[in-house]
């Protein structure tokens, strides 16, 4: 049983830069995978001005009958957003742990070029190492 | 858990891995020399260091939102006071004050107490127009651009790409100088931070257009 489905990464313009699933529920190719991306991109931007509250930064949490949708985004407009089973909890504090291993793997390796997809194994190596803590801490209740 | 407060600059000074200072300050030196001799004119090496001062602050900001946990400032006072008191501390170790408020609260300076970069170094007669820690002036450029303003979303209604472009990237747009350096005879390191736009917070169309 896996308590998330998948991890997106989109950059500031909307552009998937990381796709990665876990488990079979939910899972998608490459195009519906952008697609999912682009979509949320939108939909957050559009939520921020349909929001009745002033100051307001976008949806945080979808939640669907077979899903919830658990979305971070930074300062700079880099959004980080998992896909997991129904109530799983303490979702904001792996996506604040992701966005740390993003800026030390990702932003700190020097071949990487900004707004583009990620590929860098150190990264790769540390968040599911993350995920996999964090799946195990779920059972463990 | 509720979600972490912000952190102070010491505690994560303590807490991230850090390389030995001498090694630091070396490496630095020696970037520089390698500038000068590459480059040859002290303009264009004062350029450069802008530049990779630039290229950094643009990475930087993440590690520095995603460590400290700081929540947006509500004006450009809070922003400089975080930088000096948060950054400066978080990423050298050392404390920084602001001051110099100009009346319109966009333009101040930024003082340092200490300057790990120039532990060793003395300018020579041949370098005098040389800003040596003009790298530092270039990270805060750097970090401060690519932070989104409060609002950020214009594409409600189809907007044009360049105004999407305009409107997405940025919140503010600084000019970062020197305006006291030891190593050139001054009796301080002050570092003059002058806010030159910032993206509106109402979005730039109307919506009945």
């Amino acid at each position: 049983m896996a308590a998330i489905y998948s991890l997106y990464i989109i950059n500031k313009s909307g552009g998937l830069i990381f796709y990665k699933d876990y488990g079979s529920a939910g899972r998608m190719d490459t195009n519906d995978s952008l697609r999912v991306a682009s979509l949320w991109h939108s939909m957050h931007a559009i939520s921020q001005q349909l929001s009745p509250i002033t100051g307001c930064y976008g949806i945080e949490l979808l939640e669907a009958d077979t899903f919830d949708l658990h979305c971070f985004q930074s300062l700079t407009g880099t959004k980080f957003f998992v896909v997991s089973e129904p109530g799983t909890q303490q979702m904001e504090n792996l996506l604040k742990v992701i966005y740390e291993l993003y800026t030390d793997y990702v932003l700190k390796n020097p071949f990487y070029e900004m707004e583009m997809p990620i590929r860098c194994e150190l990264f790769d190596i540390n968040l599911s190492q993350v995920v996999q803590k964090d799946r195990v801490a779920l059972l463990g209740r | 858990m509720p979600p972490a407060g912000p952190r102070s600059g010491d505690a994560i000074f303590a807490s991230v891995e850090r390389v030995n200072a001498e090694l630091f300050t070396l490496t630095y030196g020696a970037t520089v020399r390698q500038l000068l001799t590459d480059l040859e004119e002290v303009e264009e090496v004062n350029k450069q260091l802008d530049q990779m001062g630039y290229n950094i602050g643009i990475r930087l900001i993440d590690e520095f939102l995603a460590k400290s946990n700081v929540s947006r400032c509500v004006d450009f006072k809070e922003t400089a006071e975080v930088i000096a008191k948060v950054g400066f501390k978080m990423f050298l170790g050392i404390a920084a004050t602001v001051t110099n408020w100009d009346a319109d609260g966009t333009c101040c300076s930024i003082i340092l107490d200490d300057n790990p970069l120039v532990d060793f170094v003395e300018l020579p007669d041949t370098c005098q127009g040389l800003y040596y820690c003009n790298i530092l002036s270039g990270v805060i450029r750097g970090a401060l651009e690519m932070c989104l303003g409060r609002d950020i979303a214009p594409y409600l209604k189809i907007v044009t790409d360049t105004q999407y472009l305009a409107f997405t990237k940025v919140s503010m747009k600084t000019e970062v100088t020197w305006l006291r350096d030891v190593l050139r005879g001054d009796d301080a390191y002050e570092l003059q931070v002058k806010l030159l736009k910032q993206v509106p917070e109402e979005y730039p169309y109307k919506d009945d257009e």
